[in-house]
């Protein structure tokens, strides 16, 4: 169920998101050496006008690469269509842009 | 479960995976926001489930999670290529094995250095 | 010669529209064999209301493909000691489409969807006009020259996971088709192609899965040919904005 724009929205965000991942995952391996704790993640990220602007773009990007994956996969499942596969495709791209929002701002101010 | 016969080939497999990794991946994302936002309201609950992390059922999950994240990764990089740049097959398999060639050694290098 | 006595053990799909189920034929084994032969001869000479379809019996019609052990093959060119598994052969219509009686499905929606993405000859000029010179060699053409020749056997329609699980899907046959027409220097209205490929059972619905490309018995690979069309419309959003 993807017209071009859905196309376009999609594999756009799969660019942007593309070097993203890669810094994620080394981040991860780094930070996992010797155990996490909440100082120390805060300690990297909290007043990083950086961390802020690189985990921001994730956010959005995923928002959008995850809200039109799962719209597909459910269109596929059920035969989902017409209002309700618009309103489930625009609900689940902004529950996670808040909740990722909500972590951005959680470990980069406060 | 048999897979059907009209399936039995890498391409359809390598979709599956990558469908699969996709909504397991979307699925955790909620819970990772979730977790993240605790510094904000509660840092010691954080701190309690970032000390979960040395257990060794976590760490299989974290390691799950790093691996999905991964496969969904390559997976797009794949479809990417395949999409966007007209090459021939030879010179896309040389691409594949080439990128994936440079994972195995990197790989291998990371987990000497950690 | 053969061994007279050796027998297939074949299932066949019996029913009409929604219902129905496989029944068992013995049927004598020959040294060369296609499966086409197989149903023919339990249509003459066991169960002669059999409905199935074929016509050149040559791999040129596209008329006959059928399920074969649960892969769509175009059952004239496919020889039975090939696709044999364990004495057994199980033959049911082509997936994706209804079925009309045992083995004939409906090709309607096939040649619908065909036409839906543009498969229909517009030409630009008028037979007034000097007959256009397209050069054998010219790009274009040999990126057309690829899918001109599929048979319409809907093998690929019926392979394709992405038609089962979205009823507006064109399909491969048809994407492919709208592909060699973007290639074709006589086709003067490329965005009009591209556009009947870009709604919402278009060409970026496909994932990809390269069955089409898989079990197209041309060799064609209409997988390559969606993927030219992303390309094309990839760039004529950008170009266009929108
Ligand atoms: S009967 Fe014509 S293609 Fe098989």
């Amino acid at each position: 169920m993807l017209n071009i724009r859905l196309y376009m929205a999609q594999r756009l965000s799969a660019m942007v998101m593309a070097p993203l991942v890669l810094g994620h995952i080394a981040v991860m391996i780094y930070a996992v050496q010797g155990g996490l704790s909440t100082a120390e993640i805060l300690g990297r990220t909290q007043g990083s006008v950086w961390w802020f602007l690189f985990y921001g773009s994730f956010v959005l990007a995923v928002s959008v690469h995850a809200a039109i994956g799962l719209r597909v996969i459910l269109h596929e499942m059920t035969g989902l269509r017409g209002r309700w596969l618009e309103v489930f495709t625009c609900g689940i791209g902004v529950l996670l842009l808040i909740m990722g929002a909500r972590a951005v701002l959680a470990v980069t101010f406060a | 479960m048999m897979l059907k016969a009209h399936r039995n080939h890498p391409l359809w497999l390598a979709y599956m995976l990558h469908r699969l990794s996709g909504l397991a991946l979307a699925l955790f994302l909620p819970v990772h926001f979730h977790v993240l936002s605790l510094a904000l309201t509660r840092p010691e609950s954080l701190d309690r489930f970032l000390g979960l992390a040395d257990n060794p059922g976590v760490k299989l999950a974290e390691f799950g999670l790093v691996f999905l994240l991964a496969v969904h990764f390559f997976g797009g990089l794949r479809l990417l290529a395949l999409e966007f740049l007209p090459w021939s097959a030879r010179q896309k398999t040389l691409a594949a094995a080439s990128i994936a060639g440079a994972f195995l050694i990197s790989g291998a290098f990371l987990l000497q250095a950690v | 010669m053969s061994d007279r006595s050796k027998l297939l053990e074949v299932s066949v799909w019996r029913g009409t529209g929604d219902e129905g189920a496989y029944e068992t034929f013995q049927v004598p084994a020959r040294d060369n064999q296609t499966v086409l032969d197989v149903v023919s001869w339990i249509q003459q000479s066991a169960d002669p209301s059999l409905t199935y379809r074929y016509a050149c019996r040559v791999g040129m019609c596209g008329s006959c493909a059928m399920m074969v052990n649960g892969v769509p093959r175009w059952t004239c060119r496919t020889h039975v000691k090939r696709v044999l598994r364990d004495g057994a052969l199980q033959v049911g219509p082509l997936r994706n489409l209804p079925v009309i009686k045992d083995l004939a499905a409906d090709m309607d929606p096939f040649f619908d969807k065909w036409i839906r993405a543009g498969g229909v000859h517009r030409p630009s000029r008028s037979r007034n006009d000097p007959i256009q010179q397209v050069p054998p060699d010219d790009p274009g053409r040999v990126e057309a020259n690829k899918g001109i020749e599929c048979i319409n056997c809907s093998v690929c329609y019926a392979a394709c996971d992405t038609v089962a699980g979205n009823p507006d899907y064109l399909g491969p046959a048809a994407l492919q088709r709208a592909w060699t027409l973007y290639n074709d220097a006589k086709v003067e209205d490329r965005q009009a192609v591209l556009d009947s490929v870009s709604g919402a059972g278009g060409c970026h619905n496909c994932h990809s899965q390269g069955s089409c490309t898989r079990f197209c018995p041309n060799e064609l690979d209409p997988l390559s040919a969606i993927a030219g069309l992303k390309r094309a419309s990839a760039r004529s959003f950008f170009r266009r904005g929108e």
